[in-house]
This record gives structure tokens, sequence and C-alpha cells, in this order.
């Protein structure tokens, strides 16, 4: 069976070289192999490997990492070994020879491009190596530059394989080659059909250059027909015309910048073809100046309307596949239509994941403010920067600490901390005094913002600083080529439960809950109660810009570290939390899922430009404000205040 | 659940005749018609008949401020005077011109009407971006002519066209002319557009948002949103206004070429102070007549004014569409100063620096505005620009190119809190304004200033 697949392969590769022991062969063939190159050295390789001798490997493994070399005295070859005398020989029949000092021998150096080729050689050898390792990588490498040379010695590699993993892998990659490289049809669409509900990236990659298409001009089509187009329905006539004058059917098309060099090129006393040259600021006199010119004949007629209409007509224009099999491309066909759907499931699955991860970022950036904005009423524009000082606080954090873990064990409270302190400070000096004057609020805190953010950068710089998750945080879980998400995000949306968790048991469990309330529904009748405002009011706001800084710190693992990082999202978060109807928590999240669903579903729609996804992202919060002024989720009676 | 809101029938549907409609209101259905073609001042003067000027003190005077300040830049200026004023400070004095119409046309939307617009600066940019694409297309296409006739063949008109666009384009790599280019070879269509562009926007976002009863802080965060999606947009390549290179090279005229910026800039500067005359003369006859208070109503107790039959929406949407048409011209004068326009001047963060202008200075007085808007911007440019004397501490020596914005932000926190009448609040204490004995002014008179010191 070995014998019969090699001296196919010897066949295949029409060699001209006859097989023999690889003695014979190097002996036939010194020459070339002395001074190999790329081009020429081919045929020798292949003869190489397939003689069939045992040594085959051995020698070309050996060529391969120059260690063959030619005894200067009789110009035999040797598998040289390092020795203390200078070389251990083994000859071509495997057979130890002595040893030779190192003046001896000539040692061969093979070019990258020859040891190229007898990687390539090497790989039917390593495909049955006992290493399972090198077997693997040798399957790897086919994979990744299918030939078809690659496939019998891969089908005689299949049985011999005692892995089953990588004999599923011999399998799959053998009907891949089938597709591509087996000479008859049959075996190519039983292959293609062997694979079903499959949708894997190589499976894709081995269909589509199957089924792709080339546009053609001729006076009857010819090859694999994909479709015909008419010129004029599926494509202008210019276009079809630009085919023709590719294909040397037709004259070129005489441009503007053409006929303008050949008039310039034929002005007579200011004139061309007896029109002024003043005049030739128009492209009716130019065109009846060169009609003049090509009735004297002093310009080559260029083609009329007419002529490209006629000539159009003459041909017909049409789209071949590169497979000229049509049962082949048809089955190709089906199978990728089959594909393309799987893939749009996944795709959406993947994108709906990506919206998910999306809108855990845009909740936690937002949670704060559902706090400070959503159940206290104050508008707080300072909130991004409470989530820029959190991400400051991690990386400071990690510039101390350097144990990643650690670091960011610590800096999650830490972030709490200074920003909580941060934020009641504010309350006490600035909010307390505005809490009738929202609109002043607004703009006190714009203040605040500012400054900040101007502090930020004279502390840390405009550069983007580093914020490093953890390793066991980095890479992604995937599902398949196309489902995939970072651990990261995932850690994100984690948190985001989180917090929802935390904030809903504070405010519905504790008695800091039920006070702030109480306090947000009528601070009087509250007071009376005996609880004071004022504390609630800053133990509050304390809590929203602390989770803003936990926020940022969490913002701050994925996205790069600036002084602007809290301002980037201000206003999704503000968005945020008005469609998703303020003052209620759920809301918030109704809100994020939507501004972060919708957005990933405009960049798939419009993959190249984030930035128009954001610009109709806003549009649609304005109109959907128009249907649902309160929010998604609108509090009811006496709750909702005014 | 949102039943409040629309338990009426919008009356904003109504709005695009709001003048009209509120003549047919004017100062309530008791009120006799007013003598004259309805315009506000005859309607105020009939019942107190004294003169605009005479109402408005301060009108006067900021005329006469202003012609003074003109003379001297005039005298100073280095075209026609002694030179003393470099080129560049004219140009910096132009510009502050152009902002103090856009701060007046922000305090009549927020200190007299109430309604805090984070996108004016929108507005004000859109207006630089009509004018700048006629600076630009015109100065190209002499460019383009220049280069081409030195061709034997003269260019036809297509040819030109082309070179224009592949000079503008080619730094987006793009060779068509986007639609929104369409009229740019045309100087009065492109005027056009500087007025109907803000104008349209600010009518179809303020008709969406006044009808919905969308106010207060509401408001403001989706004005923001807006301008913030206005920027997006233009700093996207295929928005067809060169992404984020912008639109430059506005200080050169077409057809003026031979004139040296020197005459350009005090030409420049004496349309500017030409147009922040006109609009305190428009801004103070709108807002001393009985439309003025209107607007004061609107924003001291916007139901109560509905409740007496007034279409507040059509106000509203009035107010907020003219004063974007005011800043879109102020842009159009600005830019050709600036001489470089890009989306990043169209930013959120422009229009709340012209709130905080408005506020510093005062809101609710149009000079109060002006102060403001010339004051913070000049100080900007001047801390900015390295010309501060630095602030040695011993330990720390305090560049004010670094610290001024948060100098600039913590002076704003002070005077919202301390100083709620701005800088302009100062003049209120030399020459207490006679309201006709009402205790309140125009600030005063806001409800929630009142609630605030329960």
């Amino acid at each position: 069976m070995r014998a019969l697949i090699l001296a196919f392969l010897a066949l295949l590769l029409a060699c001209p070289v006859q097989a023999d022991t690889v003695a014979q062969i190097v002996a036939a063939q010194s020459a070339a192999i002395e001074k190999p190159s790329r081009q020429t050295i081919g045929p020798v390789i292949s003869s190489l490997a397939a003689s069939g001798d045992p040594m085959a490997a051995q020698v070309l493994e050996a060529w391969g990492d120059k260690r063959l070399g030619q005894r200067k005295s009789d110009k035999a070859f040797f598998i040289l070994a390092p020795d203390s005398a200078g070389y251990a020989l083994t000859d071509l029949s495997g057979a130890a020879a002595g040893t030779a000092a190192k003046a001896e021998i000539t040692e061969l150096k093979p070019n990258a491009g020859v040891r190229g080729l007898i990687a390539a050689a090497l790989v039917q050898f390593t495909l049955s190596d006992p290493d399972p390792v090198k077997r693997a990588a040798a399957l790897n490498s086919i994979a990744q530059d299918p030939n078809p040379e690659s496939l019998e010695p891969l089908r005689a590699a299949i049985e011999t394989e005692t892995d089953p993993a990588l004999k599923a892998q011999k399998l799959r990659l053998e009907r891949l080659l089938t597709i591509r490289f087996d000479p008859t049809p049959e075996a190519r669409i039983l292959a293609i059909q062997s694979f079903g509900s499959d949708s894997g990236i190589d499976l894709r990659a081995a269909l589509s250059p199957l089924v792709a298409t080339t546009r053609q001009v001729a006076e009857t089509p010819s090859g694999n027909i994909a479709r015909s187009l008419r010129p004029g329905r599926d494509i202008s006539e210019t276009e079809a015309y630009d085919l023709l004058v590719a294909a040397n059917l037709a004259p070129a098309r005489l441009t503007i910048e053409a006929q303008k060099k050949a008039l310039a090129a034929h002005i007579v006393d200011g004139k061309v073809g007896g029109i002024s040259l003043a005049e030739l600021s128009d492209q009716k006199a130019r065109d009846l100046a060169y009609t003049a010119l090509e009735t004297s004949g002093a310009v080559p007629a260029a083609a009329t309307a007419d002529e490209v209409t006629a000539a159009v007509a003459k041909y017909q224009v049409f789209e071949t596949y590169a497979e000229p099999d049509p049962q082949v491309t048809a089955a190709a066909l089906e199978a990728l239509g089959g594909i393309d759907r799987s893939v749009g499931l996944m795709t959406t699955a993947d994108l709906a994941m990506d919206g998910v991860s999306l809108a855990a970022i845009y909740f936690l950036a937002a949670i704060g403010l559902a706090i400070t904005f959503g159940v206290m009423r104050v508008i707080n524009m300072a909130h991004g920067e409470f989530i820029t000082m959190g991400a400051y606080t991690g990386f400071v954090v990690q510039t101390l600490v350097p144990d990643k873990t650690l670091s960011l064990v610590l800096a999650f409270p830490l972030a709490f901390v200074i920003t909580f302190a941060a934020g009641v400070a504010m309350e006490r000096l600035v909010i307390r005094h505005l809490y009738k004057r929202p609109l002043e609020t607004l703009l006190a805190t714009f203040g605040i913002s500012i400054a900040l953010q101007q502090v930020f950068k004279n502390i840390f710089g405009t550069q983007a600083r580093p914020l490093t998750s953890p390793d066991w945080l980095g890479g992604a879980l995937v599902f398949n080529d196309v489902v995939s998400i970072s651990y990261i995000r995932l850690a994100i949306i984690a948190l985001a439960a989180i917090f929802l968790m935390v904030f809903l048991y504070i405010m519905k469990r504790t008695r800091l809950g039920l006070e702030v309330r109480a306090v947000t529904q009528n601070p009087t009748m509250a007071a009376s109660m005996g609880i004071n405002p004022d504390r609630i009011n800053m133990l509050t706001f304390g809590l929203g810009s602390g989770i803003a800084g936990i926020a940022g710190v969490s913002i701050g693992l994925y996205a790069k570290v600036t002084s602007e990082l809290g301002a980037d999202y201000i206003v999704q978060s503000f968005m945020t939390v008005v469609v998703g109807g303020v003052g209620n928590i759920f809301g918030a999240l109704a809100g994020a899922g939507m501004i972060g669903g919708l957005q990933k579903a405009i960049e798939f729609l419009n993959p190249s430009n984030t930035l128009a996804a954001q610009t109709y992202m806003i549009l649609f919060i304005i109109l959907f404000i128009q249907v649902r002024p309160r929010g998604i989720i609108a509090l009811k009676g006496r709750a909702a205040g005014d | 659940m949102t039943l409040p809101l629309t338990e009426t029938p919008t009356p904003a549907t109504q709005a695009p005749a709001p003048l009209s409609s509120f003549q047919k209101y004017p100062g309530g259905p008791g009120a006799e018609p007013p003598a004259g073609s309805g315009a506000e001042p005859r309607g105020s003067a009939a019942l107190a008949p004294r003169s605009f000027l005479a109402k408005n003190p301060s009108v006067f005077w900021f005329l006469l401020a202003l012609a003074v300040l003109t003379a001297v830049v005039t005298i100073l200026s280095p075209a026609l005077g002694m030179g003393a004023m470099s080129t560049s400070f004219v140009k910096t004095l132009g510009k502050t011109l152009c902002l103090c119409i856009a701060a007046l046309a922000m305090d009549v939307v927020w200190g007299y009407t109430g309604i805090l617009s984070l996108g004016h600066m929108a507005f004000f940019g859109l207006g630089g971006y009509m004018i700048g694409q006629w600076l630009m297309y015109a100065r190209t296409e002499e460019i383009v002519v220049a280069a081409l006739a030195s061709d034997p063949i003269p260019p036809t008109a297509i040819e030109i066209a082309q070179g224009v666009t592949t000079q503008i384009f080619g730094v987006v790599g793009s060779s068509d002319l986007p639609l929104v280019w369409s009229f740019a070879h045309s100087l009065p269509l492109q005027l056009m557009l500087v007025v109907l562009v803000p104008g349209v926007l600010a009518g179809i976002f303020g008709w969406l948002a006044f009808r919905s009863r969308v106010t207060g802080v509401y408001l403001s965060i989706l004005t923001q949103a807006m301008t913030l999606a206005l920027s997006l947009y233009l700093f996207q390549n295929d928005s067809g206004l060169r992404g984020n290179n912008g639109l430059s090279g506005l200080q050169n005229l077409p057809g003026l070429a031979e004139t040296s910026q020197d005459d350009l800039s005090i030409w420049f500067f004496w349309a500017s102070a030409l147009g922040l005359a006109l609009a305190y003369l428009l801004c103070a006859w709108a807002t001393s007549g009985k439309f003025g208070s209107v607007l004061r109503a609107i924003r001291d107790d916007e139901a109560r004014v509905r409740f007496l039959g007034y279409p507040v929406e059509g106000f509203k949407l009035f107010v907020f569409t003219a004063t974007a048409v005011l800043c879109g011209l102020a842009g159009a004068l600005y830019y050709p100063q600036a001489g470089i326009i890009n989306p990043a001047e169209l930013a959120p963060i422009a229009s709340i620096y012209l709130a905080v202008w408005v506020a510093i200075g005062g809101r609710g007085k149009l000079y109060g505005a002006v102060i403001g808007a010339a004051l913070v911007s000049l100080l900007s440019t001047w801390f900015t620009g390295g010309r501060a004397p630095q602030v040695p501490l011993g330990f720390y020596t305090i560049d004010w190119v670094d610290w001024w914005q948060v100098l600039l932000g913590l002076a704003f926190v002070c005077v919202t809190l301390f100083a709620p009448k701005g800088i302009g609040g100062i003049f209120d204490r030399i020459a207490p304004p006679d309201r006709k004995g009402a205790p309140l002014g125009p600030d005063d008179g806001a409800l929630m200033e009142k609630e605030a010191r329960e």
C-alpha cells in the first residue's frame, strides 16, 4: 500500500529520477545537492522523499539541519554528528562510517528556500513520527499551507494513527484537502457533504476559493459560469466597456486628459481645428475641435458613443467560478449557504454578548448617577471625574503594590473610600447650598468637573496610564470561531450584577435605605420623624460617588486611563438614567441594556464607523424621549414627585 | 403613566408661527390691541409712555462703550493707526466681540427664558462651517484657476470643479464633492445656509423637545446630547466636512489676496462691533417689551403662564430658534477671523463654557453676558497664552497654563454659590434698577431662588 502511494506520488510529481535507495539517488544527483537552488532542487528532494528507503527521512532531516557533509577526498556524502575528533560519520545506508576531522569535510549549507522545500517534503514522514508533538506540528503546517502533495501522505498516515485526537484532526484535514485537491469530483462532493452543518473557519477557507468569481468578457461564454451580466441592468455600459478595453477587445476610450493633451499638441496660430483657444473652456467646443482634427487625420479616431454601444452589444459579460466543475461549485455553494445561516446565528449570539458587556459598562458608569441623580435629583456633572478618580486610584495602587491581584483587591475599597470622601466634601461645600436650584447645581458641579480634570492632567500628565488586569483575567472564553468573550468583560458583567444586588440590598433592606427613601420623598416629614436629612443627603451622595469610584477601577481595567476617561462616559451615563427612568435602579438597568444593545447593533450594521453609531444612538434617544418622556420604567403615583 | 404630560393637545404643534400666536394675546385676553403694527415696544409704550432708550439706560451706555472701544482699537491698530496693537490682538478682540454676540443669545435663552441650552455653541460652529465652506471653496477655486492658467488649453468648468474637489478632499481620501457642498460656490446661498442650517436644526430639535414638555435639567442634558451627536457626526470623514481636519485657511478672503491681514483684521473688527451693537439692540428690544415679560414669566413659572393662555411652547421654540440663528451669524463672523474650524469647536464643552461666561457675567442682564464673555475669554487667552506671570510658592511654581482651568472652575463654583447675579450684579448696586415698585429683579424673580431661601 505504502509503496503504491509513494509510486503514485512520484508519478504525480512527474519526477525525472527513478525511485532507488537514498544513497543511489544522492550519488546520481551529487552535483545538484552540492549547490542546491530553490528552482532546481525540487525534483531531487521529491525523489528522495519518494524513494521508499527508510533512511530518506533521516537524510532529509540532516540536510535541512545542515548536518549533511561531503568528504573532500572521495566526494561521498555522510550524516555528521559532532565528535571530539571532528565529526562522527554515518553513511547514507545508516551504517557508522568512522570519524573525520573537520577539515576533511565540506558541510552542506542549503539556503532558506531549499530548507523550506526539505521541510515540506519531511512533513509526510513527520505525519507518522512516533512523537505526537511532531505529528501535531506536521498537521498544523499542512493546514496552514495546504498543497496537493500533502494529500496522499496524509491519507497514508491516518490508519497508523493511535492518538484519537490527532486521528480526528487528520481525518478532518484529509477531507478538507480532498475538497480542494482530489482529482475526482465525486470524492470532492462527498467530502463537502460530509461536513454537514459544520461551520469551522477552516472549512470556509477551503470552500470559498472554489466559488470565487471573476468577471470576464467574451463573444460566447465558456467555463463554469456563475451568472451572466447584462450591460445597462447588472453593470453599467461604462464598466462593460472598460472590461472590453482591459481584455484588449476594444480600443481605449478617449479620456478628457488625453483629449486635452492631443488638442494642446495641435495648436496652430492660437487655434485648434479652427476653434480659437479661448473658446476651448467648454467641453462641446473641445469635442468639435477634436473631430476637426480627426477628419484632418492629425489624431487617431476615438470611440464614439455608438461604437461603444455596438462593441458592448457584441460581447457578453459573465462571471465564472474559479472551480471548473459545476457539480463541485453547486455542492460548495449549498454548503456555504448552510454555513452562512449558522454563522449568522452565531454572530447574533456574539453581538448579543458584546451588547450585554457594553450595557454592563454603561450600567457601572451610571449606577452612581442612578443614586445621586435618580434618587436625590442632584445633577452631578463631576460624576465622570469621580470615575476617573477611581481609575487613577487603581493606577497608583498598582505602582505601589506590584502584585496585580492584590493591588486590585486593595484598589476597590480604596477607590470607594477616596471618592466617598470627595463626594461628601462636595455635598457639604457646594451641593447642600443649591438643593432648590437644580440648574445651578449643574453649573457648579460642572465647574468642579473642569477643575478636577485639569488637576488630574497636572498630576498624571496627558498620556494614558496603564491599569493592567491580573493574568487570570487575561484571555477570552472561546465557544467557537465566532462566539467568544474576554474574561475581563465577563468580570465587568459580574461586577455590574453584584452592584445591582448591593444597591437593592442597601435601598430595600437597610435602615439607611429606608431613611434615604423617606428623605427623598418628603424631607420635612422625614425630619419630623427624627431623621436628619442633612446627614442622609450627605451619606447618599457619598455612596453614589463611592460607587462611581469602584466603577472607575473596573472601567480603567479595559479602557485607557486618561483625565478624560470619565468625561467620555458622562453624557452616556445621563442618557442611561434618563432613558431608563429616573429614580429606579431597574430603569438604569433597562436604559443601559437598551443603549448598549442598540449601539452594538448599529455598529454591526455600519462596522467601520463607531462615531456614526454613537451619533445615531443619541438621535434615537432624543426621539425615544418623545415617545416615553419619563423613560422606560416610569415611576407612578406619589413616588413620581412632581 | 405619562398622563400629566399628554393631557393637553400640545400647543407647540401650531408653533410654526409663534409670533402670530403671540400677537393674538399681547397682554392677555382683556387688553386693548396694541397701537401701531403690533411691535413690542409700542405695546408697552401704551402702558408707560417712555422711549426705548429711557426704558433701557444700559443700551445707551453699552453702545457708547462699544463705540469708544472701536475708536481706540482703530487708532491703535496696525492698519490705520499707530500700530501699537498687533494684528493678532485685533483679531482676538474681534473674535471676542463675536463670542459676546453668542453670549447675548445665550442670555436671552437662558437668563430671560430659563432654558439652559448646552448646545448654542454648536449652532455657532455650524454658522462657521457654513461660511467656511464658501471661503474655502472660493479660495481654492482661485488657486486652481491660477494653476490651470499655465495650460495652453483653457480649463472647462468641470475641470476646475474637479481640481477644487481634489484640493479640498484629498486630505480625507475622497475625490467627489459631497452633497453638502452643493451651494459652496455661491456666497449668497451659503449665507442663507448660515441662517437656515442652525435655524432649522434648532427648530426641529426645539419642536421635539418642547412639545414633549422636556424642561429643566432634562432639557439641558438633551441639548448636550444633541451637541455631542453633532460633533461626533462631524468628526467622521464621510460627513463631507473633512472630518477632524475641519476647514482651514479661512482667514484668506477670496478676491482679496492682495489685501494684508492688517486691513482684514480691522475690517472684521468693525463688522464684529457693528454686529454686536445690532445684536444688543435687537436683544434689548425683544426683552424689554411685553414679549420680554412673557419670557421672564415663562422662566419664573411656566405653568402659570400656560394657564393664562399663552402658548408657552411656541414662545420657547421661537426664542430657542432665533437665538440659534443669532449664534450661527456670530459664528459666521468669528471663524474668518479664527482661520480654522474643526469639530472640536462644536464639542459640548464649548457650549458649557458659554453658560459659564454668561453665569459669571450675570444672567438676565444683557450687559452682564457681554461683560462675562469678554472678560473670561480674554482672561482665558491671556492665561493659556503663557503670558501670565508664574507664581513661585517655594515648593511649587504655579504655571498658569496648567492651572488656569482649575482657577476658572473654582471661580465658577464660587460665582454660582455666592454671587448668582454675577459681575452684572455690581452695576445693580451702583444704580439700582427702576422696577416700578416690583421688588424682584429678573434674577430674584426666579421662583426657585425664592424657594431656596425658605
